[in-house]
């Protein structure tokens, strides 16, 4: 069998096969070599690729520049956390009142309302900026993303829905068909880490957004998306209707962030204001712009590299600064922001199109 | 109006700021032929198309298309209408491929949704390779087959031209209305898009052209309208236009006639 592998050159199949034994290991190797810890990295870079996916459409396919996109990320978790916490039934009389045995909605059922949320929200931030591009488009969409932000932060007061800066706790961890994503998962030959089975849980819905977004940009309507970036009047000319593509471009980028979203809060269990600040938008758009704007495994190369990066550099930064001056000198956040900045300057310089950009002409 | 008639527009005006662009202007497309709309720069050619295309709104005209009357208001829905055209600045989709460009023209005619697109039906899949047979058979109308897979940015100046004629027949257009599509071309080019502009009229459809090219323009036009200023100043067969008075004082100066 192995002999066969190599004896000829491995077709399509076999590197999809490789691929995916590569992945179902690598929890496994990451746990080995660095705990937990560097499980839940990756775990976290999973979603990272679900939101630079999503941006994607936006930004990459219909040219739209979204400098709020972290918003939906924010509705979906928020979502969740209203839905599955003993935050509202504690506020609220009536809610307790009909909920005798406190607020648990699953997941699923969450998720399926977060991207009819979020892409509604989309529609909102759409309808109002069909006639914007470019830096004007940047900085409505901005406003938009900080105005949700403001709204979780502040809605306290009067009524106690978000609790405010201080976030919203005691989320229900996953749980889907029985399974609970906190506890191992004994097959008799082998325990699953809650955290491994997280992964599995990011990369399958990783996986089916990269599909949903390479079939939707060798389509009708990724060509339609791709030509309003190109040229909109042309697109115009061609029959296009540029404002329902729009949207729909909003509509699409703005529920995968909401699934996204909701993902996040039931796995760290904890939701604040603090997540989702112009900060987390503009790291979603580094990952789009550095790995290859429009182009999908370049996305999905900046989200990795992007996620997994400043863990690096946390890991190396102090150690590093300890050993050479004795001290501390210069905090690893500012080192990182540091970092970014230049990487983003030297990709626009020499290599606008990003890490792995398209070769000249796709199929 | 005739039911030979497949443009019949009258009326037309724009005014931008104190320039009036275009002034009652009026213009009749009959079925089949191949209409010039000529005048020096400025004269408010380009207008005349950015107009009846929906690009810019009316100040006021009268538009039938088709026997159907209609007030070009969105740019797309004129399209889906049947009149297409090209653009004076070429205006190609420069990162798709050639193919990827035709493909594009396709849009207005076929309907693959949302969940089509991330679902991939059959019926998806068969639209799709309609699509490309179809923006196949286009190039290859063109002239362009060679070129399929590159980028339609890297296309020569002439090869774009003819890029943008056939994206523009992709939307199966009833009248093709072609912007200067012979300018920048070398003597060779021009040749070719003059065979090519009488093979579509030959396979049946309309084509209303702006063109600076006086041998062009005589030689293949049934028909001329002379814009200048804003006005028609003479209209008719391309014989009579020549020798208008008013023509040549247009394009010489007063006193040449």
């Amino acid at each position: 069998m192995l002999k066969s592998l190599f004896a000829h050159r491995l077709s399509r199949t076999s590197y999809v096969w490789l691929g995916f034994i590569a992945l179902v290991l690598l929890p496994w190797v990451v746990g080995a070599g660095g705990g937990n810890y560097w499980v839940r990295v990756l775990d976290f870079a999973l979603l990272y690729i679900v939101l630079a996916l999503g941006l994607n459409v936006v930004v990459g396919f219909a040219g739209l520049l979204d400098l709020g996109y972290i918003a939906f990320y924010a509705l979906g978790a928020y979502s969740f956390a209203l839905l599955a916490s003993p935050h509202l039934p504690t506020q609220f009389a009536s809610i307790a009142a009909a909920f005798p045995e406190g607020m648990h909605f699953s997941p699923w059922m969450v998720a399926v309302f977060s991207i009819i949320l979020a892409a509604l929200f989309g529609l909102i931030l759409g309808l109002p900026t069909l006639q914007l591009r470019g830096d004007y488009l940047a900085i409505v969409t901005l406003g938009f993303g900080e105005i949700i932000r403001i709204f979780m932060n502040n809605l306290d007061r009067p009524f106690n829905l978000t609790n405010g800066p201080k976030g919203i706790s005691g989320i229900d961890p996953i749980q889907l068909f029985g399974i609970s994503f906190t506890k191992p998962l004994d097959l008799g030959f082998v325990q699953i880490p809650g955290l491994y089975l997280v992964f599995y849980l990011f990369l399958l819905l990783a996986i089916a957004v990269a599909i949903t977004c390479l079939h939707l940009q060798d389509s009708r309507i990724g060509r339609a998306w791709i030509a309003i970036r190109e040229d909109e009047i042309a697109a115009k000319a061609m029959g296009i209707n540029t404002r329902n593509m729009k949207l729909l471009a909003f509509a699409i980028g703005a529920s995968f962030a909401g699934v996204a979203g909701v993902l996040f809060s039931a796995f760290q269990g904890f939701v604040s204001p603090e997540s989702f600040t112009l900060w987390e938008s503009i790291v979603v758009l580094a990952m789009v712009v550095l790995g290859g704007i429009g182009h999908i495994p370049g996305v999905i190369l900046g989200a990795v590299l992007l996620a997994v990066f400043p863990e690096v550099l946390r890991g190396i930064a102090q150690p590093v600064q300890q050993f050479l001056f004795g001290h501390v000198i210069v905090d690893v956040e500012i080192i990182r922001q540091l970092i970014y900045g230049l990487a983003l300057i030297l990709i626009m310089l020499y290599r606008p199109g990003g890490i792995w950009q398209k070769r000249g002409g796709r199929k | 109006m005739s039911i030979s008639l497949l443009l019949d527009v009258a009326d037309v005006s724009k005014r931008f700021g104190g320039v009036q662009a275009l002034d009652s202007v009026g213009l009749q497309v009959v079925r089949g032929s191949i209409v010039g709309l000529i005048g020096p720069n400025g004269a408010g050619k380009t207008t005349f198309f950015n107009v009846i295309t929906g690009l810019y709104p009316a100040d006021s005209g009268i538009f039938l298309f088709d026997s159907k009357s209609y007030f070009p208001e969105s740019v797309s829905k004129v399209t889906k209408s049947g009149l297409a055209r090209t653009f004076q600045n070429i205006r190609l989709f420069g990162e798709m491929t050639v193919l990827e460009n035709v493909m594009v023209g396709c849009h207005c005619r076929t309907k693959a949704g949302l969940l089509g697109a991330i679902f991939r039906f059959p019926s998806t899949r068969r639209e799709e390779r309609a699509i490309r047979e179809k923006a196949h058979q286009l190039l290859a109308y063109v002239g362009l087959s060679d070129f399929a897979q590159m980028e339609a940015r890297n296309l020569s100046y002439g090869h774009q031209r003819r890029l943008e004629i056939a994206r523009a027949l992709a939307t199966e257009p009833k009248l093709l209305a072609l912007d200067e599509p012979a300018a920048g071309m070398n003597a060779t080019e021009k040749l070719e898009l003059r065979e090519l502009l009488l093979r579509i009229r030959a396979d049946g459809k309309t084509i209303l052209l702006i063109e600076h090219d006086v041998s062009l323009v005589m030689g293949i036009c049934d028909h001329l309208t002379v814009l200048d200023y804003g006005k028609v100043i003479a209209a008719g067969k391309p014989a009579d236009v020549r020798v208008h008075p008013e023509v040549i004082r247009a394009y010489l100066g007063q006193g040449a006639a």
